[in-house]
């Protein structure tokens, strides 16, 4: 198992981003067309996050033009260059895949709000 | 530059490749070996070297083998295998071989292990066939099925697919790509998948297929 983390470790990013499940993440995507490159934008709810270490991934769903969709990003993938998280999600689940049946104000996660002292 | 080297399974993971995309790979504790004896044209009538990898206790060796370490002074040995090497090849009784000195990234492998075992294992889950329905009626589960023709030849023909024992037995996976290789810590790291449980001995020599030029 050590050798397995060992090797894990030379592919790890030093900065493991601090999100939770029901944030509201804009995840900037490297994509290569040809021999350009350009950074694509993935705005949307993270409703699960999955697997340990190299493996981990975050599934991370929108609604574009009415129709729900989902893309899985390996989090510690060189084409992931960053994860801004844009607002907290106040949820009590760890996977949010109730949100798939829903449409409209039901389907949106409400804000957590920092805690008052 | 001797392409072969002995290891144990460490388990598998995923890993990027160099365009960023998910690979799975298996993480191999690999080396170092131990030359235990030369084998030569004259003598053997074939040439090899007998390599050992992975240190055992005294009182777990048994005596015809003890007397081969004993003679090559090295520590005793769990894994023993013989790998074939040219007539001028410079290794000799007692040279210790690291993975760094065999593999390179970017080199094609073939790997050997024992798989692991199914036991006693119906047609259903050893051949892959399809089983008949499992209601309406039906009283033909997950049976043999037809043994052939009746008359002529009358014996079942040789190669009949029949239940038996399925696993446990040395199984080769070629052509596997080498990904990392680490000589200060022992590890190779291939792509896909090789034979046996994590913990097992495999044996990694450069594949036989031939490559793309």
């Amino acid at each position: 198992m050590d050798l397995i983390k060992a090797v894990e470790q030379t592919q790890l990013k030093e900065s493991y981003p601090n999100l939770g499940i029901g944030d509201h993440v804009r995840v900037h995507l490297l994509i290569s067309e040809g021999t350009r490159e350009r950074i694509q934008i993935f705005e949307g709810t993270v409703i699960a996050r999955k697997g340990e270490g190299l493996s981990e991934t975050i599934t991370v769903r929108r609604l574009s033009y009415g129709v729900g969709v989902e893309r899985v990003f390996p989090l510690h993938s060189p084409k992931v260059t960053q994860i801004d998280v844009v607002r907290k999600g106040r949820v009590r689940r760890a996977k949010l895949y109730y949100l798939r049946g829903r449409v409209g104000k039901a389907a949106k996660v409400k804000e957590k709000l920092p805690t008052r002292k | 530059m001797n392409k072969f080297m002995l290891g144990k399974k460490a388990g598998m993971t995923q890993m990027f490749d160099t365009e960023g995309n998910v690979i799975p790979v298996t993480v191999i504790e690999c080396g170092p070996i131990d030359v235990i004896q030369r084998k030569t044209n004259g003598v053997d009538t074939y040439e090899a070297v007998k390599v050992g990898f992975s240190d055992q206790k005294e009182n777990r060796v048994n005596r015809p083998d003890m007397g081969q370490f004993k003679k090559a002074d090295i520590n005793p040995k769990r894994f023993i295998k013989e790998f074939h090497v040219a007539e001028d090849s410079e290794l000799k009784v007692g040279d210790r071989l690291v993975v760094s000195d065999c593999f390179e990234v970017g080199d094609r492998v073939d790997v050997s292990g024992v798989s692991k075992g199914k036991g006693f294992a119906g047609n259903v889950k050893r051949h892959g066939q399809k089983g008949g329905r499992e209601a309406h009626g039906s009283k033909y589960h997950r049976r043999v099925g037809s043994l052939g023709p009746s008359a002529t030849p009358a014996r079942v023909r040789k190669g009949k697919k029949l239940p038996g024992q399925m696993g446990n037995i040395n199984v080769t996976v070629q052509n596997l790509e080498v990904v990392v290789v680490d000589g200060e810590r022992n590890i190779l790291v291939v792509k896909g998948a090789v034979p046996g449980v994590p913990g097992g001995y495999l044996s990694i020599k450069a594949t036989v297929k031939r490559q793309k030029a």
